[in-house]
C-alpha cells in the first residue's frame, strides 16, 4: 500500500501510484523539472511502404508488437458515439494480452462495457478520465491500479515529461488518407478537431489510424500528419454520428439556470470584463451566458478579439455576426461547429499543446479573459472538486477544466444545491483546484468573490448583485438543504489520484466501501 | 390497507403507507441522495410518527431530494388518508423572518402562478422576484389530490423563503374553499386569498365575515385581502358590486379561459372574445376602488407576445398580469416601466406643480396648458412608479 503525504492544499497524497514515484503539489507554478522531453525511436522511411493499411485492427495491434502490461493511447473526439474503444479491447482480451494501462483522453457513458475488461485483468488501471460507472467501480477499489486523473494539458504534460509514455496510439479519424494524414471536419463520423489525438501521434511507439472514410492522398487538412502514422486500417463504420454531437448544447430552459447565467453576464460587465476574451463550454450555465453576455456586448457595440472553446452553432453565429473576432476551437459541440471550422478561416483548430500544455513556452489558456465553468463542490477557502461528488463517489473526469482556470476571471457559476445536496461546503471532499485559481462563485442565490480578489470586491461594490459571503452563501444551503452526513471513506486506500497541472499530486480519492 | 401521498417528480417523495400487525414502525427509503441524508429522512418519519403515537405501519418512501417541508406535508396526507381520526398537523417550524403585511394598494403587476401539487416549483420561486406568488389550490389541483394540495402549500407558506412578494392563495370556488381557510389562516404567513368564479356580491361578504371571524377567534390580528377572480358573465356583470362587497378587497382580477367557455366564445391571442369583458373589469373596479388586475398569457415562448399583451392591457387601466413561468415576470415589469417622453413629461409637471406652490399660485399651468387635478395626480403617479425603476431625470431635461 501506498504511503500518503501531505501536500501543500494540506492534502493526504500517495507517494507513489502504479510503480510511480509522485511529487506533492507545491504550490500553483512553484514545480519545475529538469532534463529533455520524452522523445520517440528514430524511425526510417525505408521502412514504411506508400501504402500503409492493414486488413483489419488485430494485424494492426500484432505488427505493433502488443504485449502484456503495454500502455495504450485514444482520443474521444467521438465522446459518445465513439466505436473504437469497446472493440478494441474485446480484441485485445481475445489476443490474451492483459495488464494494459489505457490512457483516453477521456471516456463516455458507453464505454461502460470496459468494466468487464477491468473485472477480467485485461485493463490494469485507467489514467486520464473516469465516469459514472467506471468512476463507481474505481472507488469502490475494485480495479486493480490506482487511477491517475489528469486534465487534458496534463495528458500533454505527462506524456512529454516521461511520465505518460503510450506504447500504442489508436488515432480513430473521420477522414483518413494511405500514408495515414487524417482530419476530423470531412466524412460522415465528422467530429471537429483532432487535437486531442496529436499527442498519441507525436509521441507513441506507434500510431494506428482508423477510418470508415478513406480519401485518396493528399487528405487535407492534415491535423494528424501521416509522417507520424504507422498502419492505417478500415473499417465500416467509426462513430454514431447523432452520438457524436454532445446532447448538451442546447441552451437550458431552466429558469434558475438562465438566472445564473444573466448573473454572471451582468458580473461580466460591471466587473469591467465585456469585450475581454472568454472560454466557452457546452453545457447549461456556461453555454447560457454567452447569449446574455453576447446581448450585452451588442448594446456597447463591443467585440471579443476571440473565444476558446468547445464550438457550437452560438459561438459560430457570434463569430460570423463579428462579435467575436476568432474561435480557438479544442473540440465542436455540434454540426454548425464542425462546418464552421471546415469552412471558416477566423474559425482554428487547436491542440491541447497549445491551448493548455505546462510544459511549453506559454499557452492560449494564459490569454484568456473569462472562463465560467461549473464545478461539483466549492468550499469557504474557494478551493473547488470537479470529479467528485459530496458522497465520495468519483463520477467526472477533470477535462479542461484545470486548465482554463488560468484566466484572468475565473467564475464557477452552479445552483446553490442539485437535488437536496449543497454546492457550497465546508470543505470539498476532493480538491481539483487551489483556492486562489477561483475569483467568484456565482449561484442563483448569491455571489462570492474571493477575498483574494481585491481589485473585484472594490470593483463591485456599488453593485446590485446579491454580493455575499462564501459563508453566507453555506448558511443559506444549510438553511434549505439541511446539513447532510459526511460519507465514511477509507483515508488509508487511496483508489485515484489527482493531478494538477503541472503533474505533481493534488489531492486523492479515497475508497468508499460499497 | 394502503394508501399513497406524494409523486415520484422532482424534488418531491412519493410515500406508500400501510398498516402492519405489529408495533413497529419500518421505513424503507430509496433516495438519490441516500447516503448524505438517508438516516436524516428515515430518523425524520420515525421521530414524527412516534410523537404522533402512530405504530403499526410500514412505509415505503420513494424520495427525488424532498425538502423537510415536502416530506412533513406528504407523511401527514398519507396519515391522514391511513387513519381516520389522524388530526395532528405536521407542520415545519416557520424559519423564516416574515416581512411585513402588505398594503392593500401593494404594487400587483405580475403574479406568479405555482401548483399547488409542485414543491419543486416554489422553493426557487422568489427568486424572480414577481411582486406576488400565487399557491394555486384551484385548477393546477386534480380533484383527487385537493387534501393534499392544501397541507403542502400550508408548510410552503412556513418553510420557504419567498422574500418580498406578496403570499397569495388561490382557494377552490365557494363554499369548498371556506373548508381550507382554518388550514391557510393559522399559518400567519397568507396576505391575500384569491376566489375564483366569483359571481356575487354576497358571497364575498359571507367569506370575509368568516374570516374576520376566525381570526378573532384565533386572537389573530392579521388583515386578509381578497382577490375575486370574475370569470364568468356573470361575475363580469356584478364586477362593481363585488369590487364593493366588502372593505378586505384589494383587487378584481380576470380570467380568460373560463370566461371564454362561459360565453360560448373560443380564446384568441388577441383577446377580441374579451376585450368588452376586461374594460368592464376595469370600470367596475375603479368605481369600487380597488386594482382592475389582468388574466395570464398562456404562450410561455412568445415573449413579444407577453409585451405587447401586457401593454395593451395597462392601456385598458389594468395594474396588473399574471404570470405562468418565471420568464414571464421581467417581460411584465419592462412593459410597467414609464416610456421615457411620459417620465419627462411627468417631470415637468412636477415641476410647475412645485412652483406654483412656491409662489402661493392655486393654478398649475404648463406653459399654455393649465395642469387640472387629474392629469397632475397621473403625473406624480408616473414619478412614483418612475422611481421604482430607478429612472432619473436628465441635468437641465426637464427645461428643454
Amino acid at each position: 500500500m501506498s504511503d500518503l503525504l501531505v501536500n501543500a492544499v494540506g492534502r493526504r497524497v500517495p507517494t507513489e501510484a502504479n510503480g510511480k514515484m509522485q511529487v506533492p503539489f507545491m504550490g500553483v507554478g512553484a514545480h519545475r523539472p529538469k532534463g529533455n522531453k520524452a522523445g520517440v525511436p528514430i524511425p526510417s522511411n525505408a521502412d514504411f511502404p506508400k501504402d500503409k493499411r492493414i486488413a483489419n485492427l488485430r494485424s494492426a495491434l500484432e505488427l505493433s508488437g502488443v504485449r502484456s502490461g503495454m500502455t495504450i493511447g485514444i482520443h474521444h473526439h467521438f465522446r459518445d458515439g465513439d466505436l473504437t474503444v469497446n472493440a478494441l479491447f474485446d480484441t485485445l482480451a481475445d489476443m490474451g494480452v492483459r495488464d494494459l494501462i489505457f490512457a483516453p483522453s477521456a471516456l463516455f457513458p458507453a464505454h461502460e462495457p470496459l468494466i468487464r475488461h477491468l473485472e477480467s485483468g485485461v485493463i490494469h488501471h485507467i489514467e486520464g478520465s473516469m465516469n459514472g460507472p467506471i468512476g463507481r467501480f474505481c472507488t469502490h477499489g475494485r480495479m486493480r491500479g490506482m487511477g491517475i486523473l489528469r486534465s487534458h494539458g496534463g495528458r500533454w504534460q505527462a506524456i512529454q515529461d516521461g511520465e505518460l509514455h503510450i506504447d500504442i496510439g489508436i488515432i480513430p479519424a473521420p477522414s483518413a488518407d494511405v500514408m495515414g494524414n487524417a482530419n476530423g471536419v470531412n466524412g460522415p463520423s465528422a467530429c471537429g478537431p483532432l487535437g486531442f489525438a496529436l499527442a498519441d501521434a507525436m509521441y507513441a511507439d506507434k500510431v494506428i489510424v482508423l477510418t470508415d472514410h478513406l480519401v485518396p492522398f493528399p487528405n487535407v487538412p492534415w491535423e494528424i500528419p501521416g509522417m507520424y502514422v504507422d498502419y492505417v486500417v478500415e473499417v465500416e463504420k467509426i462513430g454514431i454520428p447523432e452520438k457524436i454531437i454532445s446532447g448538451t448544447t442546447r441552451i437550458t430552459k431552466s429558469p434558475t439556470r438562465l438566472l445564473i447565467a444573466e448573473h454572471v453576464a451582468q458580473f461580466i460587465e460591471e466587473a469591467g470584463f465585456l469585450g475581454a476574451s472568454f472560454q466557452a463550454g457546452a453545457g447549461g450555465i456556461s453555454l447560457a451566458f454567452i447569449q446574455f453576455m453576447a446581448r450585452r456586448m451588442r448594446a456597447q457595440g463591443i467585440q471579443a478579439p476571440f473565444a476558446r472553446g468547445g464550438s457550437t452553432g452560438l459561438l459560430v453565429d457570434l463569430l460570423k455576426e463579428g462579435l467575436i473576432g476568432y474561435i480557438l476551437d479544442g473540440q465542436s459541440f455540434d454540426l454548425d461547429g464542425v462546418r464552421s471550422l471546415r469552412e471558416n478561416p477566423r474559425h482554428i483548430a487547436t491542440s491541447p499543446f497549445t491551448s493548455y500544455n505546462y510544459h511549453s513556452k506559454g499557452n492560449i489558456a494564459d490569454h484568456v479573459g473569462v472562463a465560467v465553468l461549473g464545478a461539483t463542490e466549492v468550499d469557504l477557502s474557494f478551493q473547488a472538486n470537479v470529479v467528485t461528488h459530496s458522497d465520495g463517489l468519483l463520477l467526472h473526469g477533470i477535462g479542461g477544466w484545470q486548465n482554463t482556470l488560468f484566466a484572468d476571471l475565473t467564475i464557477l457559476a452552479f445552483p446553490l444545491f442539485r437535488g437536496r445536496i449543497p454546492i457550497v461546503v465546508e470543505e470539498v471532499m476532493t480538491v481539483c483546484a487551489p483556492g486562489e485559481m477561483i475569483d467568484v462563485v456565482v449561484t442563483e442565490r448569491g455571489i462570492a468573490i474571493n477575498p483574494r480578489r481585491r481589485d473585484l470586491m472594490d470593483r463591485m461594490r456599488n453593485s446590485r448583485l446579491p454580493i455575499e459571503t462564501i459563508e453566507t452563501l453555506r448558511e443559506k444551503a444549510l438553511k434549505i438543504c439541511g446539513r447532510p452526513a459526511a460519507p465514511v471513506r477509507d483515508l488509508i486506500r487511496p483508489v485515484a489520484c489527482v493531478k494538477w497541472v503541472d503533474g505533481t499530486a493534488l489531492d486523492a480519492v479515497f475508497l468508499l466501501p460499497e | 390497507m394502503s394508501v399513497s401521498a406524494g409523486r415520484d417528480a422532482k424534488e418531491d417523495i412519493l410515500l406508500e403507507l400501510e398498516k402492519v400487525e405489529s408495533d413497529i414502525v419500518e421505513v424503507a427509503l430509496e433516495s438519490p441522495v441516500q447516503s448524505l441524508y438517508g438516516g436524516h429522512i428515515r430518523a425524520l418519519i420515525q421521530r414524527v410518527l412516534h410523537e404522533s403515537g402512530v405504530t403499526g405501519v410500514w412505509i415505503k418512501a420513494k424520495d427525488a431530494g424532498a425538502l423537510d417541508w415536502v416530506i412533513l406535508a406528504r407523511l401527514e396526507s398519507g396519515l391522514k388518508r391511513l387513519i381516520p381520526g389522524f388530526r395532528k398537523n405536521l407542520a415545519p417550524e416557520k424559519v423564516w423572518d416574515f416581512r411585513p403585511q402588505v398594503p392593500r394598494d401593494h404594487m400587483r403587476r405580475s403574479r406568479l402562478y405555482l401548483p399547488g401539487m409542485q414543491p419543486d416549483l416554489m422553493t426557487g420561486a422568489a427568486l424572480f422576484q414577481p411582486d406576488g406568488i400565487i399557491l394555486d389550490l384551484e385548477d393546477s389541483v386534480a380533484p383527487s389530490e385537493k387534501d393534499t394540495a392544501l397541507i403542502l402549500v400550508r408548510n410552503a407558506i412556513l418553510a420557504v423563503d419567498f422574500g418580498a412578494c406578496e403570499r397569495m392563495v388561490r382557494i377552490n370556488p365557494l363554499p369548498a374553499g371556506l373548508g381550507e381557510l382554518p388550514a391557510l389562516l393559522d399559518t400567519d404567513g397568507v396576505d391575500t386569498l384569491l376566489v375564483p368564479k366569483a359571481e356575487r356580491a354576497e358571497e364575498i361578504g359571507q367569506l370575509a365575515r368568516y374570516i374576520r371571524e376566525y381570526l378573532n377567534r384565533t386572537g389573530n390580528a392579521r388583515r386578509i385581502w381578497l382577490m375575486p377572480i370574475l370569470e364568468t358573465a356573470m361575475g363580469i356583470w356584478k364586477a362593481c358590486e363585488i369590487g364593493a362587497s366588502c372593505d378586505g378587497i384589494c383587487a378584481l382580477a380576470f380570467g380568460a379561459e373560463d370566461f371564454s367557455k362561459d360565453i360560448g366564445a373560443r380564446r384568441t391571442k388577441q383577446g377580441t372574445e374579451s376585450f368588452a369583458a376586461r374594460s368592464m373589469l376595469v370600470l367596475g373596479a375603479r368605481a369600487a376602488g380597488v386594482q382592475p388586475i389582468d388574466t395570464v398569457f398562456s404562450d410561455v415562448d412568445d415573449e413579444a407576445g407577453l409585451l405587447s399583451s401586457t401593454k395593451e392591457a395597462i392601456g385598458l387601466g389594468f395594474e396588473g398580469k399574471g404570470c405562468i413561468h418565471p420568464r414571464q415576470v421581467r417581460v411584465i415589469h419592462d412593459a410597467f416601466r414609464p416610456e421615457e417622453a411620459e417620465f419627462r413629461w411627468a417631470v415637468k409637471v412636477k415641476r410647475a406643480m412645485d412652483e406654483a406652490h412656491a409662489a402661493g399660485r392655486g393654478v398649475v399651468a404648463l406653459g399654455s396648458k393649465m395642469i387640472d387635478p387629474p392629469v397632475a395626480a397621473r403625473a406624480l403617479k408616473v414619478l412614483k412608479t418612475a422611481a421604482f425603476y430607478g429612472m432619473v431625470p436628465e441635468e437641465g431635461g426637464a427645461d428643454e
